[in-house]
């Protein structure tokens, strides 16, 4: 369903933290499916394209890919501010509830009972990323060879457990010769 | 106090090496603070791992909750800072790399490179998930489902979604 994409928004400071604020706030499971839906659906503040780019840097480099991504898109908007302001939109809220956790589980002694309503909560959690997966893959129209190393990175990380630095270390190389060949930067023999 | 540099220490190493996030970390988490430092044993520390799942947020909050069984405000306050700050400084440089070399012509081709294995470990994430709640057998998977489809073809707020497995999960689970 082709679509006009919508005009980019660019975010004042207090955009920029209270946009974090709710990814950190409603991510149950992880913010992944989260950020990709306050920055890119509601906010339009990076296009699906621009939003993949910094969030593939955030996978390979370490620590959390959307906590990478939070650094990144807030300094291009505002600079040291805007990132201090993303990073801590997006893990004040977590801390917060965490905290409360933690006071309760010293007092009591065992994590509060709510074990069945948070696994119910967390098969949502699981088709909400991955249903984000599919739908960035759709919206960018990826190129065969480009599913084939997605599909790959999924089989060894879901299925075979390979560990995730020996996924990023192999398949990133493989995947970004691909694509510079894509783009008519190198020749065949170094894409393998 | 040195306990609290030690915990600030440990974590800032961890941070370093978390490359693919907290699931990824979380073996040498383990060896780290179960096996080395001795500061948990083997229950606490899956305990804790469940604590951390209840609360919304980035998965590498874990760490915090390790910080405070370790050494309370002060052991809490250590693990996040050591935990967040040496990656997000990592990406605060390459964000100013990128910036610098934004008129390379081979700059977004490389970085489109990260894209479908970015999506593929968010699927693999998915998948993990999923595998996980159907241990509390079928009625997890339907939500999986619906949750997918929900979120994929349609633009309806993902809210409801964890709202209702929450309900099903109170009524169908416990």
């Amino acid at each position: 369903m082709p679509e006009a994409p919508p005009p980019i928004v660019i975010p004042t400071r207090a955009a920029l933290f209270t946009g974090y604020l709710k990814i950190g706030m409603f991510g149950f499971g992880g913010v992944a499916a989260w950020a990709r839906r306050v920055i890119v659906e509601e906010r339009h503040w990076l296009t699906e394209r621009e939003y993949a780019e910094i969030l593939g840097l955030g996978q390979i480099l370490p620590g959390p890919n959307v906590g990478n991504a939070a650094v990144m898109i807030g300094r291009r908007f505002h600079g040291l501010a805007g990132a201090l302001l993303a990073t801590g939109g997006l893990y004040c809220a977590p801390l917060i509830i965490l905290v409360g956790l933690c006071l309760f589980y010293d007092r009591y002694g065992q994590a509060p009972a709510v074990a069945p309503v948070m696994n119910g909560i967390a098969a949502g959690a699981a088709g909400m990323v991955i249903g984000t997966a599919f739908k960035m893959a759709g919206k960018l129209k990826l190129r065969w060879d480009a599913l084939a190393i997605l599909l790959l990175a999924t089989l060894a990380a879901a299925v075979l457990r390979v560990s995730l630095p020996l996924i990023v270390l192999v398949l990133a190389p493989v995947s970004i010769a691909l694509s510079l060949r894509r783009a008519g930067l190198i020749g065949g023999a170094a894409a393998r | 106090m040195t306990l609290i540099l030690q915990i600030l220490a440990t974590f800032s190493i961890l941070s370093l090496v978390a490359v693919g996030g907290a699931n990824a970390v979380l073996p040498e988490m383990h060896r780290q603070l179960v096996e080395l430092h001795g500061w948990l044993d083997d229950a606490t520390f899956s305990q804790l791992y469940a604590l951390a799942q209840a609360a919304p947020g980035p998965n590498i909050l874990v760490a915090s909750v390790m910080g405070w069984r370790i050494a309370g405000a002060g052991g809490m306050a250590a693990a996040t800072f050591g935990m967040l700050v040496p990656s997000a400084i990592l990406a605060w440089g390459v964000a100013g790399l990128t910036h610098r070399l934004r008129g390379a012509p081979w700059l977004k081709p490389a970085q489109g490179g990260l894209v479908p294995v970015a999506i593929g470990l968010i699927l693999a994430a998915g998948i993990t998930m999923a595998q996980a709640s159907h241990s509390h057998g079928v009625m997890p998977l339907v939500v999986v489902a619906a949750s997918t489809i929900m979120v994929w073809r349609t633009d309806y707020n993902p809210l409801w979604m964890l709202a209702g497995g929450g309900v099903l999960g109170a009524v169908f689970l416990s």
